[in-house]
């Protein structure tokens, strides 16, 4: 604020802006092999902004001048205005109930005339800010349950939202706080509470209810047994394990079931089982079964009681695509599948497909080392600041990357049910792009300005 | 404080590097040990388009092209991707209904499958190609137009010997297994085209396409080099003079039979008539089925059947020509001995005497002349009693390996497929206790034989071949259509044909003896009516007796011979089915005719006037004749039926506005007279109606 002429690139750390422009080219290279058919004007499409590609090539453009803003902004402005701007997210999101855009069944989008803005999306930068503004407050004692829990809203209340849009797959990213989170205290007993009933909900989905009972209630007798062997006194030790156990079995009989019978929309009870591979799973409302087997049938894949997989198209041809890329790839452009238009929104969420068509095994791992390359670059830039706000801002920046990225690519290589998550950088849309573009060059400013600031 | 948890950083480092293991193990096992994903993706994207090459040309001995190709359209569909089109729209440029749609689409269900295009409809007619063709990106995923050689023939003559090609059907393909069919291709069925399918048929050549995911072409896959470029079927050169094969058939019209002429030098046929015949260019085009059908089923003709090369007959007294040859050869008779003929056969005893036509002592020259049939009953009597083998079955089969010698009893071998071998009496054939049985019979038995009755039976084209045969004093080369193969014989088709016949060791003169009988046929005997000034022609007549269920029915009229005796240059038989009267009667002048026409190459002023007789006369056989007219008089009825029907409806009430404004105009204007046409078509009706009167039930009102 003080300098006449702040010179933009002091501090700069320049391995993350290369590893960003990295991919920015790469996603634009990817959208254009979807999109390219052979003999057509290039140049006349770039400027012409019929297709996507230019489309993102202009979002790139406006991306690159806000980049240089937040770069010339002065990092105090992000610890000032995070509350505000946490503030305005959510009424965002809100608005959206008001005067959102239909986009493919979700009332999540606000339509500005060049592009739709997805609230949701943009509100992690906000969300992020708020939660490094929280930790870094001088008073905060982490350790205490109302302050993680203080934290633990702040970073839920949008995905909160987000569902009521029916958007699931936006909220789930908001787990990715829990990595900044743990990063500063919060007890593993939590992260491993959480994941423990993710594991038992997939060992339910997975495991026949029946057995899944015997193997829980036999793990449970084996525990108190060996407790009752080590410990005099285990009275305790055992009520734990029983209500434990009881809140297993709850889940698995009761609170699963329930789900899948009564609260989830077919497509999604379809798009889940169509993951883990199901379909064999006993409804017991023939109403619900026959609506259920309907799904079944869009996805044309496999027949009931048939043993091959059952997988949604879109999961199929993209598996075909990446697996058919082989050990180098086809060749840029020379993708049958790409060039096919075999994958539907191959743009947007499977963009990761037209990388492991057309670059093989060798250019999709070149790419997963850009992306964890960046992560473990943050979380190193993140170690290195001296304050909280920056290194907690940081950690939810490596987070939400993280999740973005893993589920993304685990969707489109068949390891999990497609949420609808874009690849950050690459996915066709201006709303991803100029989202994770903000998030990245904030990090990059208040990285820059690391000496200056003492919180 | 800022380093508090700082170890926890580690732990997230490693969950990051733990995720990225599990992706790249993920990659590695999709992209690197998983195969199926390559071929899935080539199934999803690649179309292996096949192409078809025009099949081979065939031309006759003048070079001139009488089999060509030109293009059809075929309309292909794939039922799997037929679901949400406008089907209604479809069967509107299709001319046909839902319920046909519907079939078609079951039947190439059955045929090849849901996934794999089969043919809606073959050989569209350009109307339904233009209309389709306009329209086509409506029905784009489903239905595809494929183009296909098919058969034109510049000379609409010899379809018979060309025979043709069709779409080969599951029993095809299950013969031709190891062969490149597939459900949908043609094939040749019958004649030349089944013959040599494979040197015609080339070789199909692909055409690897990229498709999108709703089987829209991209464009070549790898810009073509995956491509087989087809390769044209070989050209077939062939013996045939069309000329004369047309000169054939115009004699031939209107009667049942054929003509067989054969070069004796080389074996080659120059013609191969087959009465009735039909257009060939009739079973290409888009009607082929229903044509099909109509020569099939419907002409009690058969035009479909090759009578050159598949109608079997008694040869009757052409027969004689082989008899002498035997005898002389078999020394039981010379060239003067003399049998007498007071009116009949009366070598058997009690049994009926076999007729002779003119009384009177004759040697061998005379005998074949005048084709004396007690002279040749006494001849075989010789043969098969001759002293020399121990009994009547060797010596019986002595006289079989004879006529297996002259080429009859077996399959000659020629280029068409459907040759039939005609029979010859064996000692097994009578040993049949069915026939007569071992020991319980003697040359009696089959006295007819020796006058080519009974027991042999011939196909026209070894009567000619006999010819050829006895016109070589001696050998003979299996007939055959195809004289060579452009671009060489890969296949040995040809082999056969190149080897010179010399079965049985006969002298020359043994031969001169049968050709001084022969010539007197022409100039003294039973066939000098069928003169041909300036040629020595050698022929024999053949009247052949017949039966159909036990009825005795016209005679068929034979004649075989060749010229000129001192170079012969053609072999030639000519059957005309139940003509009557005998074969110097009209075998024997289409036989002069075609010679004249073959050896000066036109018809002298001064027979000019025979052949117009004889193409204008009309031998239809009457059995044949009378179930024609049953048909044509059934389908007539049928069509005047219909007739009717319609005009009572549009009398009965107005169908449409169109309708009502002619009967309102109608009715101010003329007074009622509906049933002036229907009377007159009544009247026809009556005319044309077999015996019992027929009515329909619906024109019962208008009948009054």
């Amino acid at each position: 604020m003080n300098q006449r002429n702040p010179e933009i690139s002091k501090g700069i750390d320049w391995l993350l802006v290369w590893l960003y422009l990295a991919l920015c080219v790469i996603g634009l290279l990817c959208i254009f092999s979807v999109e390219y058919r052979s003999g057509e004007n290039i140049v006349q499409n770039l400027l012409g902004f019929k297709k996507e590609y230019s489309k993102q090539f202009f979002f790139m453009g406006i991306s690159f001048v806000i980049a240089i803003f937040i770069l010339l902004t002065d990092s105090k402005f992000f610890t000032a205005t995070a509350n505000l701007s946490y503030l305005f997210g959510i009424c965002l999101i809100l608005a959206t109930f008001v005067v959102g855009k239909n986009v493919a069944g979700s009332k999540s989008w606000i339509p500005l005339g060049v592009m739709n803005i997805q609230p949701v999306e943009v509100c992690k930068i906000f969300t992020s800010l708020a939660i490094a503004k929280y930790l870094s407050a001088p008073d905060l004692d982490f350790q205490k349950t109302k302050s993680q829990l203080i934290a633990a809203a702040i970073a839920f209340a949008p995905a909160i939202l987000s569902v009521m849009q029916k958007e699931p797959g936006a909220a789930l990213v908001y787990f990715s706080f829990a990595l900044a989170l743990f990063r500063e205290g919060l007890p593993a007993k939590y992260i491993v509470a959480v994941l423990s009933l993710i594991t038992l909900i997939i060992a339910s989905i997975i495991i026949k209810q029946d057995v899944l009972f015997i193997i829980l209630t036999l793990v449970a007798l084996l525990l108190i047994y060996i407790v009752k062997q080590r410990k005099k006194k285990s009275r305790n030790v055992i009520t734990a394990i029983v209500l434990i156990w009881m809140v297993s079995v709850g889940v698995q009989k009761f609170l699963v079931p329930t789900l899948f019978e009564k609260i989830l929309k077919p497509h999604q009870v379809v798009r889940i089982f169509a993951s883990f591979g199901i379909d064999d799973y006993q409804f017991k409302d023939s109403a619900r079964a026959v609506a259920i087997q309907k799904e079944y049938n869009k996805l044309g894949t496999a027949k009931k009681g048939d043993n091959s997989k059952v997988e949604s198209y879109n999961v199929r041809q993209s598996k075909i695509a990446i697996g058919s890329g082989g050990f180098s790839g086809k060749g840029y452009l020379k993708g049958t599948q790409t060039s096919g238009d075999f994958i539907p929104a191959q743009n947007t969420d499977f963009i990761f497909s037209s990388v492991g068509e057309n670059f093989g095994f060798l250019g999709s791992t070149v790419l997963m080392l850009l992306y964890f390359g960046m992560m473990l670059r943050i979380v190193f830039v993140a170690e290195r600041q001296r304050s909280t706000f920056s290194r907690v801002y940081a950690y939810c920046v490596a987070g939400i990357l993280f999740v973005h990225v893993f589920l993304n690519i685990c969707m489109t290589i068949g390891l999990a049910p497609s949420p609808g998550i874009t690849l950050p950088f690459l996915s066709y849309g201006g709303s991803s792009l100029l989202t994770f573009t903000i998030l990245l060059f904030i990090l990059i400013k208040l990285d820059a300005d690391r000496q200056m600031v003492l919180r | 404080m800022s380093v508090f948890n700082q170890s926890r950083s580690r732990i997230i480092k490693l969950v990051f590097v733990m995720a990225f293991a599990v992706i790249i193990a993920r990659l590695f096992y999709l992209q690197i040990i998983s195969s199926k994903y390559g071929k899935m993706a080539k199934s999803n994207a690649i179309l292996e388009k096949p192409i078809y090459p025009p099949r081979g040309m065939v031309f006759d001995k003048h070079k001139k092209v009488i089999v060509n190709n030109t293009l059809a359209y075929d309309l292909m569909v794939t039922p799997a991707q037929t679901k949400g089109m406008d089907i209604d729209f479809l069967c509107k440029l299709m001319e046909i209904d839902t319920a046909e749609y519907n079939q078609r689409i079951l039947t190439s269900i059955i045929k090849a499958g849901r996934q794999v295009p089969s043919v809606f409809e073959a050989s569209l007619t350009p109307q339904k190609y233009a209309r389709i063709q306009e329209n086509l990106w409506r029905f784009q995923s489903a239905f595809y137009i494929q183009e296909r050689p098919v058969r034109t023939y510049p000379i609409i003559a010899g379809a018979n010997i060309f025979g043709y090609t069709a779409e080969v059907d599951s029993g095809y393909l299950k013969r031709h297994a190891d062969e490149d069919y597939q459900s949908g291709e043609h094939a040749g069925m019958t004649g030349l085209e089944a013959s040599y399918e494979k040197v015609l048929k080339g070789q199909k050549g692909i055409q690897v396409l990229l498709k999108d995911k709703d089987n829209k072409i991209q464009g070549s896959y790898k810009n073509g080099e995956r491509d087989i470029p087809a390769i044209a079927g070989s050209n077939l050169y062939t013996s045939l003079d069309m000329e004369l094969q047309q000169f054939g058939e115009k004699l031939m019209q209107n009667k049942v039979g054929s003509i067989v002429a054969i070069d004796p030098r080389t074996g080659g046929v120059i013609a191969l008539v087959s009465s009735p015949t039909y257009d060939p260019g009739y079973l290409t085009g888009p009607d082929r089925s229903k044509h099909i059908r109509e020569l099939l089923y419907n002409d009690p003709r058969l035009p479909l059947l090759n009578r050159a090369v598949s109608a079997t007959y008694s040869p009757g007294s052409t027969f004689k020509t082989l008899q002498a040859l035997v005898g002389l050869h078999d020394g039981v008779i010379t060239t003067q001995t003399t049998f007498g003929c007071n009116g009949a056969f009366y070598g058997c005893g009690s049994a009926k005497p076999m007729k002779c036509l003119d009384p009177g002592v004759y040697y061998l020259k005379t005998a074949i002349t005048h084709s004396c049939n007690t002279y040749f009953a006494n001849v075989m009597q010789r043969v098969i009693n001759n002293p020399r083998y121990p009994n009547i079955d060797s010596s019986l089969r002595v006289w079989d390996n004879y006529m297996y010698g002259f080429g009859l009893g077996h399959k000659l071998g020629i280029d068409i497929p459907s040759e039939k071998s005609g029979m010859i009496p064996t000692p097994e054939y009578f040993n049949n206790p069915k026939i007569h049985g071992q020991g319980k019979w003697n040359y009696c038995s089959f006295r007819s034989v020796s006058i080519g009755q009974g027991e042999v039976v011939t196909t026209p084209l070894q009567v000619a071949n006999e010819m050829a045969y006895i016109a070589n004093k001696g050998w003979y080369y299996i007939p055959h259509i195809v004289d060579s193969i452009e671009g060489g014989d890969k296949f040995g088709l040809l082999e056969k044909y190149k080897t010179k016949l010399r079965p049985i060791d006969i002298p020359d003169s043994i031969f001169e003896a049968v050709h001084d009988g022969m010539q007197g046929v022409m100039e003294s005997g039973t066939g000098r009516g069928s003169k041909v000034e300036g040629i020595t022609v050698c022929g024999k007549t053949g009247t052949v007796e017949n039966y159909y269920r036990g009825v005795k029915q016209p005679n068929h009229s034979f004649f075989a011979a060749f010229a000129p005796r001192e170079n012969p240059k053609i072999a030639i038989m000519c059957v005309v089915e139940n003509s009557g009267r005998y074969g110097g009667t009209y075998a024997g002048p289409i036989v002069s005719l075609m010679i004249e026409k073959y050896i000066n190459d036109s018809i002298a002023p001064g027979r000019k006037a025979l052949e117009t007789r004889i193409t204008n006369t009309n031998l239809i056989p009457p059995l044949m004749k009378q179930k024609m007219n049953s048909i044509d008089s059934t389908k007539k009825v049928k069509e005047i039926e219909k007739q009717l029907i319609q005009n009572s409806i549009s009398l009965s009430g107005p169908v449409n506005d169109m309708d009502q404004k002619i009967v309102k105009m109608n009715k101010s204007k003329v007074p009622a007279q509906p049933f002036g046409t229907n009377n007159y078509l009544l009247n026809t009706l009556a005319m044309i109606l077999p015996e019992k009167n027929y009515f329909p039930i619906s024109l019962k009102p208008i009948s009054k």
